[in-house]
Parts: structure tokens; sequence; C-alpha cells
């Protein structure tokens, strides 16, 4: 079962891991990503952070990451829930379920998804701050991060 | 997002075809697709790259690098 989905509200993470492994007793594990909004970032505190995206790209992308993974992992099953619009500091912003029959393919495609996600999916971020607003830059860590799947890891 | 309708010369097989076109209107295209600034390209809404091919009827998506996650 593969779920993907971008709302603006919050999700329930023991609720949409109840539903992935629903009815599939070949499951022996399932691994679990939440990004949060952190208070601090580079040094600044902020109030918000808003997000936005490319509807109707955003979807396709991540199920492009996913189907990726499943070419590489044994994967029975996938999550992936991304919000968008404007969060609070220790708010959820994305979750990633990855079910597996053993715990070793369902961390690999859930830590791969994620970083695919940070440079493949088209979702950008804008934090506000007591001294205004700014688009926050991607980071090289991210690339490189990405970048160690593509070289022959996993 | 900003949308706009364009169209080509038909000599426009590629991203970067259309990028030199872009450049040629001047701002914003010529700051904003600069190679000192970092930006994506989609193509029909699928992830691209300057010798992507573009034709009639393409969508066509200038971004700067993705931050979400």
């Amino acid at each position: 079962m593969f779920k993907v989905q971008v709302q603006t509200a919050d999700f329930d993470v023991g609720a949409e891991i109840a539903r992935l492994h629903s009815g599939n007793t070949a499951i022996g594990a399932i691994a679990s990503f939440i990004g949060l909004v952190r208070e601090n970032n580079d040094g600044s505190n902020i109030s918000t952070l808003t997000l936005e995206h490319y509807p109707g790209m955003t979807e396709k992308a991540i199920m492009d990451i996913i189907e990726e993974a499943c070419r590489r992992w044994a994967i029975c099953g996938c999550t992936v829930i991304h919000r968008v619009g404007t969060l609070n500091p220790a708010e959820r912003i994305v979750l990633v379920l990855v079910a597996s029959s053993h715990r070793g393919p369902a961390f690999d495609a859930c830590e791969f998804i994620m970083d695919y996600l940070k440079t493949r999916a088209p979702f950008w971020k804008k934090e506000a701050m007591p001294g205004g607003d700014r688009w926050v830059e991607a980071r090289e860590s991210d690339t490189e991060a990405a970048a160690r799947w593509q070289a022959g890891h996993g | 997002m900003a949308f706009e309708e364009v169209s080509l010369p038909t000599d426009t097989k590629c991203v970067a075809d259309l990028v030199g076109w872009l450049h040629m209107r001047g701002d914003p295209w010529a700051t904003q697709l600069s190679q000192s600034k970092r930006w994506r390209v989609a193509i029909n809404q699928q992830m691209a790259g300057m010798n992507s091919p573009v034709k009639a009827g393409d969508e066509v998506a200038f971004f700067p690098p993705v931050t979400g996650g």
C-alpha cells in the first residue's frame, strides 16, 4: 500500500502506522521519520515556517522517489505525508513510513526517501522572524546526502 | 508562482535554447536564470536538465533548489 499526501492539516502518526500494516501479516518492520519545525535555524529564532509547493508535480515527484526505493529494496508499503502552509515551531512537517519484512530495508528506504525528498520534491520553506521573512537556502549537505545513494550505497 | 504562455522560435529544441531565448528578453529572466544563481527546471512536472527536449505544449517550470522535508 502506497500513500502520498500533501496537506495543510496535521497527521496522526499512530493512525497512519496502524493503517499501513493493517491486513498485511508479511510486514515485520516499520521505520518512521518525522520532521518538525525547529525554533532556531542558523542562529535565528523563527516565529513561523511557511511551506509552498508546486501543485501537480509534488505528489508525482514523491511517488517517483517511492518507486525508486521499491526498485532498490523489498518494501511492503509506504506512506509519505507532507504539510504545506504556515506552521509553528514544534509542529510536524513531514511523515515517512516504510514497511518491510525486515528492519534493514525499512531503515534504508526510509532514509533514502527523506534524502531524495529533500533534493527532488518541489517544496520551499520561508521563515518568518522578528526582523522579517527569508526563504530558506538549499543546503549542500542535503545534496551530498542524496548523492551518496548514487555512489553504489544501498 | 507566476504563469505565462509563450510562442518560441521554431529552432527551440531543448531547455538551453529556451533559457537563451529568455535571457534575450532581459530581466527578470537574465538575472534569475544566470549561471551565478542556482536554479532547477522541470518539464511537464518532471525534473529536467539543460539538455532536456522542449516541444510545443510543454509546461516548463523554473524554480530555486528545493527546501522541503
